[in-house]
């Protein structure tokens, strides 16, 4: 027998008990095709074109599925940052356009379709403008339609005059779904340096150097990863890194042997695979609780951001040896909502927005999924995206920021997002201003960093 | 295409009639079973089987009659191509 029975065995229970799971297949559409100066016909052609592309993605991605016996969690889409084909549309069609998306993902059955974006990290273009305008309304009269704004790169700086709209429009958007705590905000992502290929919600979209239709793959897996370590308690941090590295490559080949499958089926390019360890509330799928179990007593604590940087990148290795195109964010997800290590680690005060703050230095993305009290204000939310786009500006990486300043809320809360959003802990922000640094405006010259060439 | 092979698992409680009863449903749908592997640890059933399904259309039909007999007998029963497993553990 070619494999053995204890490999096939180590296979099995990574699927039925440790929850490895393809997290996501997203399909890439190019929408460039789509604009118009008349309103009405980009509309229908931006609905016609997203569900012809993905009419079979459902489908096909259930199929394969059923046969390798590994679940698909999510099938999505992501598409043409959508401020690049507005043009000359008025704020009102720009949210119809939010309308038509999300009635094409309810159309095609999937959950989230990412790209109703602005790329504004050094200037801002009419589109841009009208885009931003509509967004706290796009995103409240919608469900699945998610948003990424990049206001910040290592090459052009920090868009400050961006990062103090968003404040504005984050406020806004909690102000207007109130009733469900905040929701639209969840939807929502803040970026700087984002990457054009990523697979995962909220903040996926098509960019500019893709392809005309791709298929980008995320995989998880922190169930699998946590399981491996306890079967080490003993190993010293070189062991551990060895561990994590090894489960790392079996979960990608995984992903990417179902990625290309899918492809094939759907006759469309394979783009990358993103193996990102991304938490969800189920139990022991949690990257909180990998942190705690290379020695932590509770996350949060000193020592977690030299386990998450160590974790960090091991993943990446071993991801990177088993994917020729390994892409998007990979690398581990620390989103608070979704992750009940994380959840009990701020409900035990052992982790703070501060310390969330740095060990975004370190994980593969940023703030993410974190809830706020309601009465933080627009400035305060610029001035903590800013701190997050300096962090990734300086580090050459990607940050982010999603948080959800919760009407109505107070320090200590617990508020329910529902479904795989999960649900968090209200945090408060510092008391101090810092209102004259976002009011200056401006733009943050580049660093020193960007001078490559 | 080569060869299309898959993989039958079977885990659980043992008890008498396992082999039979999965070999049946096998042999009723004229599948071939190409390499057998089992072992019993503790009182629990690991039961791996390749089998050829080159000619197996889908293997959700396949799927749903091993569903019935893993309610049958409180086993857990799975059929998945055989690609997965290589994916993971062979470079």
């Amino acid at each position: 027998m070619d494999i053995e029975l204890n490999e096939m065995m180590e296979t099995i229970r990574m699927i039925q008990l440790e929850n490895l799971d393809i997290r996501t297949v997203t399909m890439g559409i190019s929408l460039y095709d789509c604009a118009d100066s008349n309103f009405d016909q980009m509309n229908q052609k931006v609905y016609d074109k997203i569900t012809s592309y993905a009419g079979q993605l459902k489908e096909v991605a259930e199929t394969v599925e059923k046969e390798y016996g590994i679940p698909i969690i999510n099938k999505r889409i992501s598409i043409t940052p959508i401020a690049e084909i507005l043009g000359n549309a008025t704020k009102e069609q720009a949210i119809e356009l939010a309308k038509t998306l999300d009635s094409a993902a309810v159309t095609l059955g999937v959950d989230f379709i990412g790209g109703y974006s602005a790329l504004v990290h050094k200037g801002i273009t009419k589109g841009d403008q009208t885009l931003l305008d509509a967004l706290p309304e796009a995103l409240s009269e919608t469900e699945r339609v998610c948003s990424s704004i990049s206001v910040a790169s290592t090459r052009s700086g920090i868009n400050m005059d961006a990062v103090g709209k968003v404040g504005t429009i984050i406020k806004e958007a909690a102000e207007r779904t109130k009733d469900e705590n905040g929701l639209a905000c969840a939807k929502l992502v803040v970026f700087c340096n984002p990457v054009e290929d990523n697979p995962f919600m909220a903040g996926a979209f098509h960019g500019s150097g893709e392809g005309e239709v791709v298929l980008n793959v995320g995989v998880s897996g922190p169930g699998v990863v946590l399981n491996a370590l306890k079967k080490h308690p003993d190993a010293d941090l070189g062991e551990v890194s060895d561990v994590i590295k090894k489960t790392a490559f079996k979960i990608t080949r995984a992903g990417e042997l179902i990625g290309r499958e899918v492809a094939k089926r759907l006759g469309v390019p394979f783009g990358i695979m993103d193996l990102s360890l991304a938490p969800t509330n189920a139990q022991n799928d949690s990257v909180a609780e990998i942190l705690e179990e290379i020695g932590l007593e509770r996350v949060g604590t000193h020592g977690t951001i030299a386990a998450l940087a160590l974790m960090n990148d091991a993943v990446k290795k071993g991801g990177a040896m088993a994917s020729s195109y390994v892409g998007g964010l990979s690398g581990a997800f620390i989103p608070v909502s979704e992750d009940n290590g994380m959840i009990q680690g701020i409900t035990d005060q052992s982790l703070t927005l501060p310390k969330l703050e740095a060990m975004t230095c370190v994980c593969s993305v940023g703030l993410d999924m974190i809830a706020l009290t309601g009465d933080v204000t627009a400035s305060t939310l610029s001035a903590l995206i800013a701190d997050e786009a300096a962090i990734g500006m300086i580090n050459k990486k990607t940050t982010a920021v999603r948080v959800i300043p919760v009407p109505g809320k107070k320090e200590g809360d617990m508020v329910e997002f529902g479904g795989l959003l999960g649900r968090a802990p209200v945090m408060g922000v510092n008391d101090f201003n810092s209102d004259k640094l976002v009011s200056r405006g401006g733009r943050i010259p580049a660093p020193l960093q960007a001078l490559i060439n | 295409m080569e060869n299309k092979r898959a993989v039958v698992s079977v885990v659980g409680k043992d008890q008498v009639g396992i082999i039979a009863n999965v070999t049946t449903i096998l042999s009723n749908n004229n599948i071939n079973i190409l390499d057998i592997s089992q072992t019993i640890l503790q009182d629990f059933f690991t039961m791996m089987m390749i089998v050829d399904v080159q000619e197996v259309g889908n293997l959700d039909k396949l799927q749903g009659e091993f569903d019935e007999l893993s309610n049958d007998l409180g086993l857990k029963i799975n059929i998945q191509l055989e690609e997965i497993f290589k994916a993971m553990h062979r470079v």
